[in-house]
């Protein structure tokens, strides 16, 4: 039985799977960082679920209210985010340049012509 | 004059460690003059060494330092806390640092356009800033932080390589790198799910107390897949070869001799002060998982590097041996085996390091790194080869040289942990090291170069003398082991014993 | 001078030789010079402060410097280290002689690094002989490893490379897996690796443990060329004579023999040995050694491969009477080291002037040389005599002495198998005197007439050394009474 109350590590795990999958089935360059991201977001939605206190709310001082969700998970994902960003955009550059030298940015047509490198 | 600096900046010298190199990374752009910006690298990268070996020389003589970044205390603040294992580590990477940079104009003259230095030794000193911090740092969420700052600037420094396939190299050691960031990322997030602290010191305790569940043990797995990813542990060692052997030499050099150290560190930290021996091994039988990965480690990487015709591909072969050792060391969850991994840290940076910037010296006189770019080199090059065969002696284990030391005290560690047929297995890929060492020592002693080859002088002293200090230190530590084993196996007793 | 700093000195000094040789590598006159007298103060220094330091039952200690907490590099000097050492020292001046006159009528190449190399497994040999602990002798052992690796390799041709590939494949390929595997484990055993009187092992290691421990140390020293790891010393010979002659006669193959008796005497003690029963399969594996290569030599016509394979079957005459665990064996084992380092060196010596003189490498070729070079062929017969063990050469005294403790220790079949090793080195040694005495020259094909002896300083090492294998028949005593010290 799948536990409904947790559905949303579940969508985690799922999103986990796919962006693992892509990573590893795709070899497009741009797909795999893609993949990456699916990655990386299901950790930052890993964070947020278990930052979440049932019948908090947001983590912002006002009358009346006594139960606040975890602000600290959502603060590191600030972090994280920030991370993420930060290796699309290396990882993008570099797939430029890749673009620029091979002429393609698939994984098995690079891969043909360093052969013909190493041939020669 | 200097003791009203002292009393400025005395009590701030760990966090220093991580705020000079970032903001020097960002006075190297605004320098922009290739010259300028390495002297600013040079001097932040000494002092850093400098500053170390202070650090480590206060945490012998006074005990384990905690920093309060900002004077925020624990829980609440980011509590930077050195002891004697991460005072050993930082020890290494900055003293790396420093003496890579001694040879980095010479070498990357020849491989990286002169416009872009600046740009590179910034990138450099970023990196460094990602590896000190992911040392000193006290709080598990930290080291993520620090980590994606190495390896972002590393993924940029290895792209720098000569050839187009720097670049694949860089994107497959960044999606990999990446991956396993994130989940050591989770793992750190499952570990705060059990117990609602980041604090590496509080971690422990709380975990302590909570004891053994799923959620534990899931988060010990991220984290060992993750370290292990970025340790280039086998099987997940793929992206090691490339990018060792497309980046620009003196890169190689320092992440060859820093990067996978620290990791390694980081795994040992998380293994070590946050689970604990009862939890990491006793409750959770990591060692069943790790011992037949490390032993695999040391004879695949030995086995493959006998066939590599470059020897920058070589030796990263054979540092993915000997990782397997260091992470043997750690499976052995004894003081001695302990020991060993802790010790190889060192030791092995300092030879690994050393053995990279001679091939530094070779591709910049002969253009090539290949196997025939060492016929005759015993002539051509004697200081250069003369390190390669001290260094490739260290690699073996030979007494006297620092690979002895390290090896000694696994095979104690094997012993000690009844394990012989391990310590007979320790000795015997060193026997792999034997034929892949001699193999480029024969070509470079009997072979002759081709006779259309041109003259080649010896290394320019900007190479030969760091890698004489490295290969020197190579020596003096295989003889003078205080400072290494001593601190190393004070630190292993320390992991052991229980006391964070 | 004390005898504590001499032995300091008599492990450096060789290097000293080493700076002298490469400061005057463009003048060879001053640069043997040099060499001569670094040997000759060597041994000065070996003979004259140490030994009768020694006699006088000293044991002058150095400790040097403490490597890993409780494991030091330090020497100590007890009598089977010394007789050691003072054949290591002697031979080396001998040989240095025998070196320039060789080299030099060879016309060989990069004769400085050999010097060098030399000098520094004349190092290796010291500090193997006067190690107080087995780290340090391990440490030392590999040190002669890798010096003598460029000169196993001298000429740089492709058979000397794959030579120098067996050299090192075998030799560091056992040291590291079996006799460093010993070392730790010996310092976990029993918490330390000194070398004591009586042993260190007695309630540390017992039964099978001892049997394999025993089994590491015989096998991982691949220097004393116990059978099946002895393919290397054949290998070797495709070096410059004199390194088979110091090296591969003496100083490398008895640093072997050297470390697998002084195990047995110092770590593992005789009585443990004998009460345990722990080496009797090692006996075995000696005799073995003994009779197989006496009969590969007989079949060899090239005359450094038939020594080089009497030299393995010698070398296991030492390790059986380690293995005997008597009194007597030891001794004798001890003793051969000295007797047959000069039987040995002689024979090689003579092997290299007849190289140099008539440019003849091979048994079958030497008919009737030995009217045209009595000398060499006079010290051959010498030297030959005290390899077989037939008075008035001094190996006929360690033969006795192995023959004692085999029967004190019940062990008739290594009588036997003593008895027959000693008729077959008469078969492959005398036919040689025999072919050059006896036999007429071959018909002279225009090639004869210059043959001649070889340079004098070729000539005579070989016949001082044989004439010291006879002074040593008449000196046994003093030896015998210098080894006693070594057993409690």
């Amino acid at each position: 039985m799948l536990d409904l109350g947790l559905y949303n590590y579940w969508v985690v795990i799922f999103l986990m799977m796919t962006g693992l999958y892509v990573v590893i089935s795709r070899g497009n360059l741009i797909k795999k960082v893609i993949g990456l991201n699916i990655f990386q977001v299901s950790v930052i939605m890993f964070y947020v679920s278990m930052g979440k206190v049932r019948g908090g709310t947001a983590p912002i001082l006002a009358e009346g209210i006594e139960v606040y969700s975890n602000p600290l998970p959502h603060v590191l994902m600030l972090t994280a985010i920030v991370v993420g960003v930060a290796t699309s955009a290396v990882a993008l550059a570099l797939i430029v340049r890749i673009k620029e030298a091979y002429g393609t940015i698939e994984e098995d047509e690079i891969r043909v012509v360093e052969g013909e490198e190493e041939a020669r | 004059m200097i003791e009203a600096v002292w009393a400025l900046i005395g009590d701030d010298l760990p966090a220093l460690q991580i705020a000079v190199p970032l903001l020097a990374a960002t006075v190297c752009v605004l320098v922009r003059r290739p010259r300028a910006a390495w002297a600013v690298a040079m001097l932040v990268a000494w002092s850093a060494f400098a500053n170390a070996a202070v650090i480590l020389h206060r945490v012998l003589t006074t005990g384990t330092i905690s920093y309060f970044e900002g004077g925020w205390p624990v829980p609440w603040g980011i509590e930077l806390r050195i002891d004697l294992l991460n005072a050993l580590v930082l020890l290494v990477v900055t003293g790396i640092c420093a003496i890579v940079l001694l040879a980095a104009p010479r070498s990357l003259a020849a491989e990286v356009p002169e416009e872009k230095h600046y740009l590179f030794y910034a990138v450099y000193l970023l990196c460094m800033t990602g590896l000190a911090g992911m040392t000193v740092t006290g709080d598990a969420f930290n080291v993520f932080v620090f980590l994606e700052i190495s390896s972002l600037s590393s993924y940029a420094l290895i792209s720098q390589g000569r050839t187009p396939r720097a670049l694949t190299s860089a994107i497959q050691y960044l999606v990999m790198g990446t991956l396993g960031g994130t989940f050591i990322l989770l793992g750190i997030g499952m570990l705060y799910m059990t117990t609602g602290t980041l604090n590496i010191v509080d971690l422990a305790s709380r975990l302590a107390m909570v004891g053994p569940n799923r959620t534990v043990l899931v988060a010990l797995a991220c984290i060992t897949v993750g370290t292990g990813i970025k340790l280039a542990l086998f099987p997940l060692h793929i992206w090691l070869p490339n990018a060792y052997t497309y980046a620009p030499a003196v890169v190689t050099a320092f992440i060859a001799a820093t990067a996978t150290k620290v990791a390694y560190y980081v795994l040992v930290r998380f293994v070590y002060s946050i689970f604990q021996v009862s939890l990491a091994f006793e409750v959770n039988r990591l060692d069943a998982v790790l011992l037949p990965v490390s032993i695999a480690a040391m004879f695949a990487g030995s086995l493959v590097a006998i066939y590599q015709d470059d020897l920058k591909r070589m030796l990263a072969y054979s540092s993915l041996a000997q990782i397997g050792y260091m992470v043997l060391g750690l499976a052995l969850a004894n003081v001695n085996g302990l020991t060993g991994g802790l010790v190889h840290i060192f030791n092995h940076a300092i030879m690994k390091c050393g053995l990279f910037l001679v091939l530094a010296a070779v591709l910049l006189r002969t253009g090539s790194t290949r196997l025939s770019a060492f016929a005759g080199l015993g002539r051509r090059m004697p200081l250069t080869f003369a390190a390669f065969v001290v260094g490739g002696l260290s690699l073996i284990g030979v007494p006297l040289t620092v690979g002895f030391v390290s090896k000694w005290y696994l095979v104690l560690g094997a012993l000690d942990a009844g394990l012989w047929p391990v310590a007979v297995l320790i000795l015997a890929s060193s026997l792999l090291a034997v034929v892949y060492v001699w193999r480029v020592v024969e070509v470079g002693w009997f072979a002759e170069p081709p006779a259309d080859a041109p003259e080649v002088a010896e290394a320019p002293l900007g190479l030969l003398v760091p890698i004489w200090i490295l290969i020197g230190a190579t020596l003096f530590f295989g003889v003078f082991t205080s400072l290494s084993a001593g601190v190393a196996s004070a630190a292993a007793r320390m992991l052991i014993g229980g006391a964070a | 001078m004390s005898a504590v700093a001499a032995v300091g000195l008599a492990v450096v000094w060789p290097l000293a030789a080493v700076v002298l040789i490469a400061l005057t590598h463009r003048r060879p006159n001053l640069r043997e010079t040099g060499t001569l007298l670094t040997a000759g103060s060597l041994f000065a220094v070996v003979a004259g402060v140490i030994l009768p330091a020694v006699q006088a039952g000293g044991r002058p200690r150095l400790e040097v410097l403490e490597l890993l907490p409780g494991l030091e590099l330090a020497f100590e000097v007890e009598p089977l280290g010394m007789l050691f050492g003072l054949v290591a020292s002697g031979l080396w001046l001998v040989t240095t002689f025998y070196s320039i006159g060789y080299m030099r009528g060879h016309h060989e190449a990069n004769q400085t690094r050999f010097y060098i190399c030399f000098a520094i497994a004349i190092c290796g040999a010291l500090g193997v002989a006067f190690a107080a602990n087995v780290l340090t002798l391990f440490i030392f052992y590999e040190l002669i490893t890798i010096s003598t690796y460029p000169l196993v390799t001298h000429s740089g041709t492709e058979a000397a490379k794959r030579a120098g590939r067996l050299y090192l494949g075998i030799l560091m390929g056992t040291s590291i897996a079996f006799l460093l595997l010993a070392v730790a484990w010996t310092w976990l055993a029993a918490g330390t690796t000194d070398f004591r009187p009586g042993g260190i092992l007695a309630g540390a290691v017992g039964g099978t443990q001892l049997v394999a421990l025993l089994a590491l140390y015989a096998f991982g020293t691949g220097k004393a060329a116990l059978m099946p790891f002895h393919r290397w010393l054949p290998a070797a010979m495709v070096a410059p004579t004199p390194v088979s002659a110091l090296l591969h006669a003496v100083a490398v193959v008895k640093a072997g023999v050297f470390t697998v008796l002084k195990v047995a005497v110092y770590i593992f003690g005789i009585d443990l040995l004998a009460t345990t029963g722990a080496s009797r399969w090692l006996t075995w594996v000696a005799a073995f050694t003994i009779i197989a290569a006496s009969c590969v030599a007989i079949s060899k016509d090239n005359l450094k491969a038939r020594l080089a394979y009497s030299t393995i079957s010698q070398l296991s005459y030492i390790v059986l009477g380690a293995a005997l665990a008597t009194t007597a064996g030891a001794l004798g084992g001890g003793m051969h080291i000295l007797m047959h380092a000069f039987g040995k060196i002689t024979l090689f010596f003579c092997a290299g002037a007849i190289m140099v003189g008539a440019h003849k490498t091979e048994v079958s070729e030497l008919d009737g040389l030995g009217r045209r070079m009595p000398f060499t062929f006079g010290a051959f017969l010498l030297g030959s005599l005290s390899v077989i063990g037939l008075p008035p050469a001094g190996g006929s005294w360690s033969k006795w002495f192995l023959l004692l403790g085999a029967a004190e220790a019940d062990a008739w079949p290594m009588m036997v198998v003593l008895m027959a090793s000693s008729l077959l080195s008469i078969a492959y040694l005398m036919p040689i005197v025999v072919r050059g005495f006896f036999r007429p020259a071959p018909a002279d094909d225009g090639h004869g007439a210059g043959i001649h002896e070889a340079p004098l300083l070729c000539v005579l090492p070989p016949v001082v050394t044989a004439l010291g294998g006879i002074v040593l028949f008449f000196v046994a005593d003093d030896v015998w009474r210098l080894l006693t010290g070594m057993v409690p």
